[in-house]
């Protein structure tokens, strides 16, 4: 590699690598900023065609500067912090959730061997960060002062530790079949065939209909229920602080399309061998598009669920389902001795 | 519960049949309208903007009958009158508070001479008070304006009278 030597050359032995690997986050950072901001887009444009209108067509050709008007009229706006509030967590909030949605994709590999952090935990990281981002909701929601952005707080808080737990053990599933934590390696074991096509389909779907839990996305967006709890957690926000929560929630959806592309629909592997000349993270990038589709869809399609409905699917069938399926796919692998064993 | 209805809360046949519903209509026409670029057709009798008119000489048709200041429920129209030095009877104030009117239309059905009319536009949304409250110069220039167009309406509709 040129780069990082020549940077070394330059910088020294500590700045250098450092230099190299502030490169490396801003290469990804900038562009999920760039996709972040047109998913914005595209769900306006998916929703409008899906409701027979024709969505932001005045900003730029197609309206496809839109996404960059929205940004500078909410840069314009006061940031506005209610007395009551609590000054500190009230900006923290924001800056965590935003923070936490962005950090978890160090251990994303988007190609063989193009990751910032191929870390053996990969899966167990993903999902702590994506558990820690609750803290930021629930803060923001005690933090306003406010009832409606305590109760949304609460209500964000409950729904996501619920999902979170047959999340935990649909990853299990998958990590029965593919023998590693290690997302590259999760990629690698789907050679054979995705999983989400299989023993696994089922998990699949749990995972994808947790994740929309899991991002507070439709049909279960309680925790900002606009027609009961104004706007939720973000009730009190304005300005940058609630751009970074808008921000975030669209990174985190395309963080879960992206958990769902490595883990079921593999990464960065092309569906038919002979296809194998488009590069890979072309179709890790159109596996990631077609999950945020289905986001937007089921958001166009799906009315809200009720709370306790949404706690009894959580509780009641997921949970139950997905630690079926982690006993049934255990029994399969040992019975039918395809159970993978690791190196380590 | 049945094996059947159990199947269909398991399989949710619904939900997708829903789902299909939205990605079809996704390739179907959009039904609505560009709006400041197209507009949607208007009846001839549509009660936008009001309106005063001349006769093709010139002349206004107000006489100062002040019709259209009694019946008006609003009380949004202010008039004063008093002759002309050719001796014919016009009026020196003429204004409308837009601000009050509920375009009822009934200024321009008490009217005798249909001198005032509620034309077609509809855009005249302005950023202060002050600007909604139409004199007679204003309302004379929307009669220039858009005689074409309020000529043709009158047309068009006056066989229903």
């Amino acid at each position: 590699m040129i780069i990082p030597t020549f940077l070394t050359s330059l910088l020294g032995p500590f700045l250098g690598p450092l230099a190299w690997m502030v490169l490396k986050i801003i290469a990804i950072i900038l562009p999920l900023l760039g996709a972040i901001a047109y998913l914005t887009y595209a769900e306006r444009k998916v929703m409008a065609a899906m409701q027979r209108r024709r969505g932001p067509n005045a900003i730029g050709p197609f309206g496809l500067l839109q996404p960059i008007a929205d940004g500078l009229k909410l840069l314009g706006k006061e940031t506005i912090i209610p007395t009551g509030a609590n000054k500190l967590l009230f900006i923290f909030a924001p800056l965590l959730t935003f923070t936490l949605a962005l950090a978890a994709w160090a251990v994303v590999p988007f190609e063989q061997g193009v990751v910032l952090a191929d870390i053996n935990v990969g899966v167990l990281y993903l999902f702590a960060i994506s558990s820690l981002s609750v803290y930021g909701i629930i803060l923001a929601g005690w933090a306003s002062n406010s009832k409606y952005a305590f109760l949304g707080g609460m209500r964000a808080a409950a729904q996501m530790i619920s999902y979170e737990v047959s999340i935990g053990l649909i990853i299990v599933t998958v990590l029965l079949k593919a023998g590693s934590l290690n997302l590259s390696h999760i990629v690698e074991a789907q050679r054979q065939g995705w999983f989400a096509f299989g023993l696994l389909f089922p998990m699949f779907i749990l995972f994808f209909i947790s994740g929309l839990a899991e991002t507070n996305r439709n049909p279960f967006d309680l925790p900002e229920g606009e027609s009961e709890l104004v706007g939720g957690f973000n009730t009190e926000y304005s300005s940058m602080t609630f751009a970074l929560f808008f921000l975030g929630e669209y990174a985190n959806m395309i963080l879960i399309s992206a958990m769902t592309s490595i883990l079921f629909l593999g990464g960065w592997l092309p569906p038919v061998a002979w296809l194998s000349f488009i590069p890979g993270f072309i179709w890790f990038f159109a596996k990631i598009a077609l999950c945020l589709f289905v986001f937007l869809w089921v958001r166009a399609t799906l009315p809200r669920y009720r709370y306790d409905q949404l706690m009894r699917i959580g509780w009641k069938v997921f949970l139950p389902l997905s630690l079926l399926w982690v006993v049934v796919t255990a029994g399969y692998l040992v019975a039918s001795g395809t159970l993978p064993h690791t190196g380590g | 519960m049945s094996a059947f209805a159990a199947a269909k809360r398991l399989f949710l046949p619904e939900i997708l049949r829903g789902l299909a519903l939205t990605f079809f209509t996704m390739f179907k026409r959009k039904v609505t309208i560009n709006y400041p670029y197209e507009k949607g057709p208007l009846s001839p009798r549509f009660r936008g903007e009001h309106a005063l008119r001349r006769y093709p000489n010139g002349e206004e048709r107000c006489i100062a009958c002040k019709l259209c200041e009694a019946i008006c429920p609003a009380q949004a129209i202010t008039i004063e009158a008093e002759p002309r030095a050719d001796g014919s009877r016009r009026t020196t104030l003429y204004d409308i508070d837009m601000t009050k009117c509920i375009y009822c239309g009934l200024c321009q059905e008490a009217c005798p001479v249909d001198a005032i009319v509620e034309g077609p536009n509809f855009e005249f949304a302005t950023e202060t008070h002050r600007e909604l409250l139409f004199t007679k110069e204003r309302l004379l220039a929307n009669g220039d304006r858009w005689e074409a167009e309020i000529a043709a309406n009158l047309a068009a509709d006056a066989r229903y009278k």
